[in-house]
């Protein structure tokens, strides 16, 4: 790792005036330090949300559902608050690294990186949440752009992610057994309006993305079979040593069948 | 450079190194204790595993600066006035390990799960938790064994007495 300086803020404020093009943004840090290791980044310095408490916690109102940026995986997982009303996304969140990865690893921080194997991007994707910023806040489809890319301006702070929590919606993942990453996984929920949405996550040459033939046959139908008349296009999907691109086309209408079967 | 001031396994301590040193090397290298292992160094292996404030944490992938203030436990806090803990003393009854390397992360990891978990534990539960700890000698059954024995000794209690 090369050298950088560490700095810790106390509020969403003082975190801002510290951002710089050099200067990178630390939550959980459990993909920028081995990022940092491996000389993949080098940020002349951190800054660490860690200790900034307005950043953190899960409020559930209603439907209505918040999730301050630095909350952990673990914290998600395990908020009975959330288990109420979403249990699909404490699921996704249950199945995120390992725990002690998910006692570190944050929802900002999983989302602001983009990794295109990540879960958040699906999770958030699907349940056509709203990710607040310091500055302003945007629909997910407008936030993830593209692979690692997303629609956060240089020292811009995802702060937290707000959501409707939908009438059922579930999440099932083909992992990578040995990083843990998705090769592919799909989040489908059902919202209130009886609107369906379907996010991909591992398998996009793009990054996540939602599959529109699968949301109109889950609208009319809200069952496993009906996503047998559907396609998955491959020429849109990554190939790599884990997976071809053919191979995940088929992952996908299978996740997607047992999320809808899961869903909760 | 980071003046870095903890509470490890009960005693304060201080030191200064520079903001990229990671955890485990200052546990390691600053603090002399060496039972904490380093083996990936890429987060997978679980090794380095750490309680910080009461959780488990890969320590080789958090910077010490950012461990600064935190309460860490690591594999020589376990035991107390020569007993061995109930988790190490199962390790060494259910022979949990061969070569050792990965045994201090595996009991930080166990006993961690037992925390969370209380006396309820299932193999199923034990073999999906230690899904991000690694072992090359044992094929996990004798660990599994051990954990399962640990947990029935420091019963439903625990997860109470944790929190």
């Amino acid at each position: 790792m090369y050298a950088t300086t560490y700095h810790r803020p106390k509020s969403i404020e003082e975190a801002g005036q510290l951002a710089s093009e050099e200067a990178m943004y630390l939550s959980g840090g459990q993909t920028l330090l081995p990022t940092m290791k491996q000389r993949l980044a080098a940020p002349e310095s951190l800054i660490d949300l860690r200790h900034i408490d307005e950043l953190k916690g899960i409020s559930v109102e209603g439907r209505k559902v918040r999730i301050g940026a630095a909350t952990t995986h673990f914290e998600v997982a395990s908020s009975d608050a959330l288990a109420k009303v979403c249990p699909g996304l404490c699921h996704l969140a249950s199945l995120v690294g390992d725990p002690a990865v998910r006692h570190m690893g944050t929802i900002g921080g999983s989302i602001a990186n983009n990794d295109p194997a990540a879960d958040y991007p699906a999770g958030l994707l699907g349940l056509g949440a709203t990710i607040i910023t310091n500055q302003r806040s945007l629909s997910a489809d407008a936030f993830f752009t593209g692979l690692f890319e997303t629609a956060l301006e240089e020292g811009e702070l995802v702060t937290a992610v707000e959501f409707e929590a939908p009438e059922k919606a579930g999440y099932a993942k083909f992992r990578n057994p040995a990083s843990r990453y998705a090769i592919t996984g799909v989040f489908v929920a059902r919202l209130g309006d009886g609107s369906v949405r379907v996010a991909v996550t591992g398998s996009g040459a793009d990054g996540v993305f939602r599959h529109s033939g699968m949301e109109e046959a889950l609208a009319g139908n809200f069952a496993a079979e009906a996503i047998d008349g559907t396609t998955v296009d491959a020429g849109a999907l990554m190939s790599d040593l884990h997976a071809s691109a053919e191979y995940r086309a088929n992952l996908v209408k299978v996740m997607a069948k047992r999320a809808v079967q899961d869903a909760r | 450079m980071a003046d870095i001031n903890l509470t490890v396994n009960g005693r304060t301590v201080s030191g200064t190194c520079e903001d990229r040193t990671l955890l485990v090397q200052f546990i390691r290298e600053n603090l002399g204790l060496t039972g904490t292992h380093v083996g990936c160094d890429t987060s997978q292996c679980g090794a380095c595993v750490v309680h910080i404030d009461g959780k488990a944490v890969k320590s080789c992938t958090m910077l010490a600066a950012q461990a600064d203030g935190a309460e860490v436990l690591t594999i020589e806090g376990l035991a107390s006035g020569g007993e061995l803990h109930p988790m190490q003393a199962a390790f060494r009854e259910h022979h949990g390990l061969q070569c050792g390397f990965c045994t201090p992360g595996m009991i930080m990891t166990a006993v961690d799960m037992v925390r969370r978990h209380g006396g309820q534990l299932d193999e199923k539960t034990v073999r999906h938790e230690l899904e991000g700890n690694i072992c090359r000698c044992t094929g996990y059954h004798n660990i599994v064994k051990a954990i399962l024995a640990a947990a029935e000794e420091m019963g439903a209690g625990a997860k109470v007495a944790a929190e």
